[in-house]
């Protein structure tokens, strides 16, 4: 076996030394009726050659169609971004793919130091004090922030916007509601205003809200936060596009307490929805209460600047149960991703592409919105953006696939809108970014036309 | 040595040189000893190094909520950014550098096949919520994951979703949970051993309970007595680590689980070390419920400087009513079909789409690539190799509890009584011999504890000098040479670092220099 170094003679001569006639006398505390050889497993295939299992593994992947393969405007939380050639390389070299976590702080400032870049970056573009060293994606940090919250307010509700994406509200529900607290969905609607304001209370923690929103729309959340701030909650403001930083002003500048996000559109590919890197950003003050793992600066025993994971004392290894979360990893290498990516951008490149994907999404809501029979449905947006198509979008969706343009998202579909489904089942969710062509455009404005006048 | 011998870079063997060139550069740096300062320190506006299409003018749909003021992140051509994180790669230990002993943590070789995969552009490009008639690939691929995960564990259910080892056991408590209540019985404590991991007692907490831990006994395992003692129709579940996190296998696990399901609880499995016993154990015929299984330790997924990880869970047929999604499921035509969140009184939604696809298909590669033979012998390898070490170590070091040990042995700090030489001391000295250190100070249960684990992928002449540079140390600790111990790491590209200092001052993030910050307002 090509991964698997021992040869006999070796294991004869391991075996001696430690005085045992084989290796399954090493299993001698396994009850003998639960040790298995092999042919227990006959389910399962036998080893295959590097060769054949790139075989198996390429005919999996030619079964589905690539979002490359022609017209794309699937967004939803993940986005379609060109990655330069240079970052995939980058994560790719061993010392940072097949690193462990930094707990030998002198053999890992590679890590480090770019988790405290990375750090940085999120405090930065999220407009707040402090960022950790990122958690497992943007639905599992927005339920990690209204857990936050409640530790914070001692108050035990969650109050989510309409504006949430639909599967993060659902992983909020789920999560939040086995740790006791009660979550309040209000319903997805895209073209109301988010009246979230109303449903705060004397026990409400926390308020979680999407900007832009999972619909598209790009608010002012300055006197949500306010408001809010009145009855003693936090606002919490979920980001799942992050190129829509460089574009619309931070959730820190208009008031956020907690800043979540999906950071998946730096550096990071689609990869079926995984894995992706969730960004984690909050105010000095609440630092402590804060999940997830710290990259700080400090100096070495000569006196030179150096990095290591710091602030321990909040994580499950030292306080178990009595810890700030049960996360215990993060989403080290896709962070790497996203602060190359970003150190590639800059401030420029980031402001550039931004604007382009703001810039392409109104040329595209502009041509579809000429199509007979559909409406644009939010006058606000950054990249995406809400089409009425006057009937059920599913079906429409399914059709478009099968001439090869993936339209978007029919969101009445989706888990963690079922109250709510039959007022959304004639909307698109369209996304543009900067690798969507005008002739992609065009396709689909066509592909439209045609499905709609049937 | 003349000047015109210095000139052409020649010294003669028997001559000292009499200058010894100690650069004093600006930079720092010696040799490949880089000193690389932040991204932030190197930006010059007017740089980029990206290339991006003219922005067509159109009207601003931002609603007026338009960023004010800069981001504040520099300006950088592609070959400094390049650059930059290369000479940051190069002050990485990594397990393509060398052997990486960190017990529990499992580090074993990471097959660039599994890369070359997961890049495939039917998994890297592809969309969560493109509609399932243009994923069948990904779907097939996860439901053959899913198939070798329950027959390599006899289990009946599996979900994929969890992002995590820790996020899995959160999984499965859920779903424990999820099942006392769909039968009118809400139970609020878990007893979890005091060797378990921190994640455990931390998941239960996040899950609604409160946690009992409970003692283990003299040779390293979990004290049944005070388990049944522990147990009453109070207690939802028992987490048990099996081989557990002293290297040892619960020899009792089968009784434990007796009396686990007699009160009416149901017994979490934390598959941490599932990779000894992969392909010789099923944990269904242990008497588990449920486990997670950690794809990066079992089946090498790359670690990444810490994470992704991926955590999917088996449940077996007592919990596979309330497992939570997704569950893929392969239709009589050969079509694929999701259950993302399978409702009734299963647990909802975990995370956001399907989980850590790009882990399955690596993951999957590796299964493959071994098969059930493969995965038989590189579970027996692993286990070996940690006896093996265990033997040869015992010469200098006392092992924590005697063998056989599973794929990790633990040692406690015995040795270096009266050395003044600590844990921590001795793994510097580790680093400077050009290993990265063992796992130290865990599991709880034993003083000073070195945790180490060799796994299948070193070869006997790796080992051997992994053993040789341990017993040397172990034998100049014991000759008095604590000082030397306390001054290491001195190879490195950073002598120790001030924890202390980091935590009581946090600096977590750049700013810019007060002059800069002066000269801008």
């Amino acid at each position: 076996m090509r991964y698997l170094p021992l040869t006999g003679e070796d294991r004869a001569e391991m075996l001696r030394v430690i005085g045992a006639p084989s290796i399954d006398a090493l299993y001698s505390d396994v009850p003998a009726d639960l040790l298995h050889g092999p042919e227990a497993f006959q389910a399962v295939a036998p080893g295959k050659s590097e060769l054949q299992v790139e075989r198996e593994m390429a005919a999996y992947a030619r079964a589905s169609r690539a979002a490359g393969d022609g017209p794309f405007f699937v967004g939803g939380g993940l986005y379609r971004h060109h990655v330069p050639a240079a970052v995939d390389h980058l994560i790719q070299r061993s010392e940072f793919l097949t690193a462990y976590t930094p707990y030998q702080p002198e053999i890992a400032q590679g890590t480090l130091q770019t988790l405290f870049e990375f750090q940085t970056q999120v405090a930065l573009l999220t407009g707040m004090d402090v960022a950790n060293a990122s958690l497992y994606d943007g639905s599992t940090a927005a339920a990690e922030a209204g857990m936050m919250a409640v530790r914070i307010t001692r108050r035990n509700k969650v109050v989510v916007a309409g504006s949430v994406h639909p599967h993060y509200r659902a992983v909020v529900q789920n999560q939040l509601g086995f740790a006791g607290i009660e979550v309040d969905l209000a319903p997805a609607d895209p073209t109301a205003e988010d009246d979230v304001a109303a449903r705060v209370d004397a026990g409400t923690a926390a308020v979680i809200v999407q900007n832009p929103g999972f619909f598209g729309q790009v608010r002012d959340l300055t006197a949500l936060a306010q408001a809010v701030h009145a009855k003693g909650a936090l606002l919490i403001v979920a980001v799942t596009e992050a190129v829509s930083l460089g574009a619309v002003e931070s959730p820190g500048a208009m008031g956020a307490d907690i800043v979540v996000g999906e950071g998946q559109s730096f550096g990071n590919a689609l990869t079926f929805g995984g894995p992706t890197v969730g960004l984690f950003a909050t105010r000095s003050k609440f630092l402590r209460q804060m999940p997830g793992r710290l990259c700080g600066e400090t100096v070495d025993a000569d006196g030179r600047r150096g990095f290591v994971l710091t602030l321990s004392t909040r994580e499950q290894h030292i306080r178990r149960d009595k810890a700030t979360s049960n996360i215990c990893t993060s989403a080290g290498l896709c962070a790497s991703a996203f602060t190359i990516h970003l150190a590639m951008l800059g401030e420029q490149g980031l402001t550039h592409l931004a604007a382009l994907n703001h810039a392409l999404a109104g040329r595209a809501a502009d041509r579809l919105a000429a199509v007979p029979g559909l409406s644009l449905v939010n006058d606000t947006f950054f990249n995406e953006f809400t089409l009425d198509l006057g009937r059920p979008a599913a079906p429409v969706v399914e059709r478009l696939a099968a001439r090869g343009i993936l339209a978007g998202i029919a969101p009445a579909v989706l888990d963690g809108v079922e109250a709510d489904a039959a007022a959304l089942q004639n909307l698109l969710v369209v996304a543009v970014t900067e690798l969507v062509t005008d002739e992609d455009v065009e396709a689909l404005a066509s592909a439209l036309t045609e499905e709609l006048s049937a | 040595m003349t000047a015109m011998d210095r000139s052409q870079g020649r010294v003669s063997r028997d001559e000292t040189p009499e200058i010894s060139m100690i650069p004093e550069t600006a930079t720092g740096n010696r040799g490949l000893q880089l000193e690389e300062p932040l991204i932030f320190e190197q930006g010059t506006p007017g740089r980029i190094g990206v290339d991006l299409a003219p922005v067509p003018e159109t009207k601003s749909r931002l609603g007026g909520v338009v960023r004010k003021g800069p981001v504040g992140l520099p300006d950088l051509a592609e070959p400094q950014v390049v650059r930059h994180f290369v000479r940051l790669s190069q002050k990485n230990y990594s397990i393509d550098s060398g052997l990486f002993p960190l017990g529990s943590c499992t580090m074993k070789y990471n097959p660039r096949l599994n890369e070359k995969v997961a890049r495939m552009p039917g998994f890297a490009d592809l969309h969560p919520l493109q509609p399932v008639s243009t994923i069948q690939g990904a779907l097939g691929m996860m439901h053959e994951l899913g198939t070798w995960l329950t027959e390599l564990t006899g289990m009946t259910e599996v979900t994929l979703a969890p992002a995590a080892g820790a996020h899995g056991e959160l999984a499965g408590l859920m779903a424990i949970r999820a099942a006392h209540v769909a039968r009118g019985d809400a139970r609020r404590r878990v007893i979890v051993p005091d060797s378990a991991h921190g994640t455990n007692p931390a998941s239960a907490v996040l899950c609604g309970y409160t946690v009992q831990s409970i003692p283990g006994t003299d040779d390293g395992r979990v004290d049944v007595a005070a388990l049944k003692a522990a147990l009453g129709p109070d207690v939802a579940a028992v987490m048990l680590t099996n081989p557990n996190t002293c290297g040892l296998f619960e020899r009792d696990v089968k009784v434990i689980a007796d009396a686990v399901h007699e009160v009416g609880a149901y017994f979490y499995g934390d598959g941490a070390n599932f990779n000894a016993i992969v392909g010789r154990v099923k944990p269904a015929e242990l008497g588990f419920d449920c486990m997670h299984i950690n794809l990066h330790k079992t089946f090498s997924t790359p670690h990444g400087g810490g994470g992704p990880g991926s955590g999917p869970v088996v449940f077996a047929e007592s919990l596979a009513h309330v497992a939570p999604g997704p569950r893929i499921r392969r239709q009589d035509d050969g079509s694929y079909t999701v259950e993302a969140v399978p409702g009734g009184p299963a647990v909802g939604r975990l995370k956001a789409f399907f989980g850590q696809a790009g882990m399955f298909t690596r993951a999957l590669a590796y299964m493959k690539s071994l098969g059930r033979d493969g995965l038989h012998a590189a579970s027996g390898d692993a286990v070996l190799a940690a006896n093996y070490l265990m033997a040869r170590l015992s010469e200098e070091m006392t092992p924590a509890f005697p063998g056989p040990a599973m794929h990790e042995c633990l040692f406690d700090d015995g040795f270096l009584e009266g050395t003044g030489v600590s844990t921590l001391d001795f793994a510097k000295a580790m680093i400077d011999e050009g290993f990265h250190p063992m796992t130290m100070y865990f599991p709880l249960v034993v003083h000073g504890a070195m945790l180490i684990e060799p796994t299948e992928t070193e070869s006997k002449q790796a080992l051997d000098q992994l053993v040789d540079a341990l017993l040397s140390l172990a034998r100049r600790a014991k000759a008095g040479e604590a000082e030397a111990f306390h001054a290491a790491p001195r190879y490195a590209p950073r002598r120790r670092l001030d924890e202390t200092l980091a935590a009581r001052k946090p600096v977590l993030r750049w700013t810019p220099p007060a002059e800069a910050r002066a000269a801008a307002e």
